[in-house]
């Protein structure tokens, strides 16, 4: 077993529950021991670090503080945002000393202090791949995912601005398609793989953010995958929750699931699909599982059943909003 | 009369330039931001996924920013339509940390209360304030307030994807509090007295 330090983020204990769900039940056969940072606070999402400089550096490295505490080196984050703003954090406060000493003066108020490059901060993608190893998790696959067409979605955060030389590439990833071929899964050519899911913009700039899902489960369709694969809490919620508002805006009919690659993982290794969070989406993930031979049991599916996309998320006003067709292809740059 | 473009450049260059906005931005962004580096190439704004709906591209901020036009630089709506992709930042020449500039101009274009429309800067100070309350993020508190002050109607639309999502386990009512809120507040208002002094 190896040991890491363990940032979960506020979006595993709600939104992201799935995630954090498959997580806990895959560490244990990969052989990752995941100790969570005690009383760990919120990283600050884009939100913070736009108010505040230091007070937003200093609520992450509380964080870095209280791991460098814990005789590990090594700390995963599964979020995408999370991951970025440790990253960023250490990096930052090593790249300008005078924001790292400030950032200490005022961990200094908490009893804290951090020490930039202390840590080897690192996505849950990342530890997967090169601590664990393609290797050992072919080897535990129990049920290769076979026959099921998956677009693997990375996002923008993990790969980019890739603060500690982790990941292949930048622009075009290859961490998730390596990870989803290993488990047996037909990976579909994604030129949306890295693109963004919109971010926060989904509550403050709807119709930035509706355009770029769009352009996301269109490039996904146009692949023909069968479900999107995703390693952020972001994407997950932004794809998946605001699918229905995206198709009334432009009057599509896109049905596209979106599922965290620890759950596809955790059913290569042969764990039931309701100890994985499946069940919890809101775009219906059964058709695709159906494929491969997979069925969520109704307990798992709750009450939220039979809401298909016709009626569902927004079934109040969607028929009176007024619909808009999708931008013209010239605009659409990552598509 | 308006002017012709070629007077505007000249009336541009009339007096010295003056980099004082831009060394301002520059030293208010986390890290060492190489703001001062930008050669215009616009691969920046030719990255963007969310260009179309900014009314400069970074590009033209930056421009603008080195022209000392303090008021339209913040009033522009670029740093509030960035979604934090860091497409520019990993494809500028110059290593410009383009997505932390766009971070400043928002907090500065807060303080100075210069935005068009309050939405977005009521977002960030919402979440600050459910951080600073609770030491972790609150998105049910933060939804209600945000949507009851500025979109009810949005409010109601959603209120079928809340409830699946409340149902699912997957929103919580109740807000998760630290116990170390005593220590956190203490950082954050010591962060807060450094970050006055900065200015």
């Amino acid at each position: 077993m190896s040991d890491y330090i363990f940032y979960p983020g506020c979006a595993m204990e709600s939104n992201a529950k799935a995630y954090y769900d498959s997580l806990m039940e895959i560490a244990q056969p990969l052989g990752i021991n995941l100790q969570e940072i005690d009383d760990w606070n919120c990283c600050g999402a884009t939100e913070y670090v736009g108010i505040n400089l230091i007070p937003a550096y200093s609520l992450i490295a509380r964080n870095l503080a209280l791991a460098a505490k814990m005789g590990r080196k090594t700390i995963i984050s599964p979020c995408s945002a999370c991951y970025l703003n440790l990253a960023k954090a250490d990096y930052y406060m090593a790249e300008r000393p005078s924001l790292g000493e400030k950032v200490n003066e005022a961990l200094a108020a908490g009893d804290l202090q951090y020490t930039p490059g202390s840590l080897d901060i690192r996505h849950l993608l990342d530890v997967l791949i090169n601590d664990i190893g393609l290797d050992k998790l072919k080897e535990k696959v129990v049920r290769p995912l076979k026959g099921l067409k998956v677009a693997p979605y990375m996002g923008c955060m993990v790969p980019r601005p890739d603060y500690n030389n982790r990941w292949s590439d930048a622009e075009h990833p290859t961490e998730l398609f390596d990870v989803l071929k290993a488990i047996g899964a037909e990976v579909v050519d994604f030129p949306g793989a890295a693109t963004c899911c919109g971010g926060h913009m989904t509550q403050i700039g709807p119709e930035t953010a509706y355009e770029l899902i769009r352009r996301l489960i269109s490039s996904a369709e146009k692949s023909k995958a069968d479900i999107m694969v995703t390693v952020c809490p972001m994407c997950q919620l932004n794809v998946d929750a605001y699918q229905g508002e995206t198709n009334s805006h432009f009057g599509t009919n896109y049905n596209m699931p979106i599922v965290f690659f620890s759950q596809l993982v955790g059913l290569a290794l042969g764990f039931p699909p309701e100890k994985l969070g499946f069940g919890s989406e809101v775009t219906s993930t059964e058709k695709a599982l159906a494929q491969i031979g997979v069925d969520i049991p109704e307990s798992a599916i709750a009450e939220g059943k039979n809401a298909s996309r016709k009626d569902f998320p927004c079934r109040f006003a969607c028929e009176k909003q007024p619909r808009r067709k999708a931008r013209p292809q010239r605009r659409q740059k990552h598509e | 009369m308006s002017k012709t473009p070629v007077e505007h450049v000249h009336a541009r260059l009339d007096h010295d330039e003056d980099l004082s906005l831009l060394n301002e931005v520059s030293m208010k962004t986390a890290g060492v931001s190489r703001l001062e580096m930008c050669i215009q190439c616009g691969s920046c704004g030719g990255s963007c996924p969310s260009e179309m709906d900014m009314d400069h591209t970074p590009r033209t901020l930056f421009a603008m920013l080195r022209a000392g036009m303090r008021e339209e630089a913040l009033l522009s709506n670029t740093p509030w339509i960035c979604v934090s992709c860091y497409h520019c930042v990993v494809r500028c020449p110059q290593n410009v940390h383009i997505t932390d500039v766009m971070y400043t101009l928002k907090g500065m274009a807060i303080r100075e209360k210069k935005y068009r429309d309050s939405t977005a800067p009521d977002f960030s100070e919402t979440f600050v304030d459910m951080v600073e309350k609770y030491g972790r993020s609150y998105e049910f508190g933060l939804a209600t307030r945000h949507y009851l002050k500025h979109s009810p109607l949005r409010m109601i639309r959603t209120a079928a994807m809340g409830l699946d999502m409340l149902k699912k386990g997957r929103l919580s009512m109740k807000p998760t509090t630290i116990e170390g809120m005593d220590q956190l507040t203490a950082i954050l208002n010591k962060a807060k007295e450094m970050e006055l002094a900065h200015e």
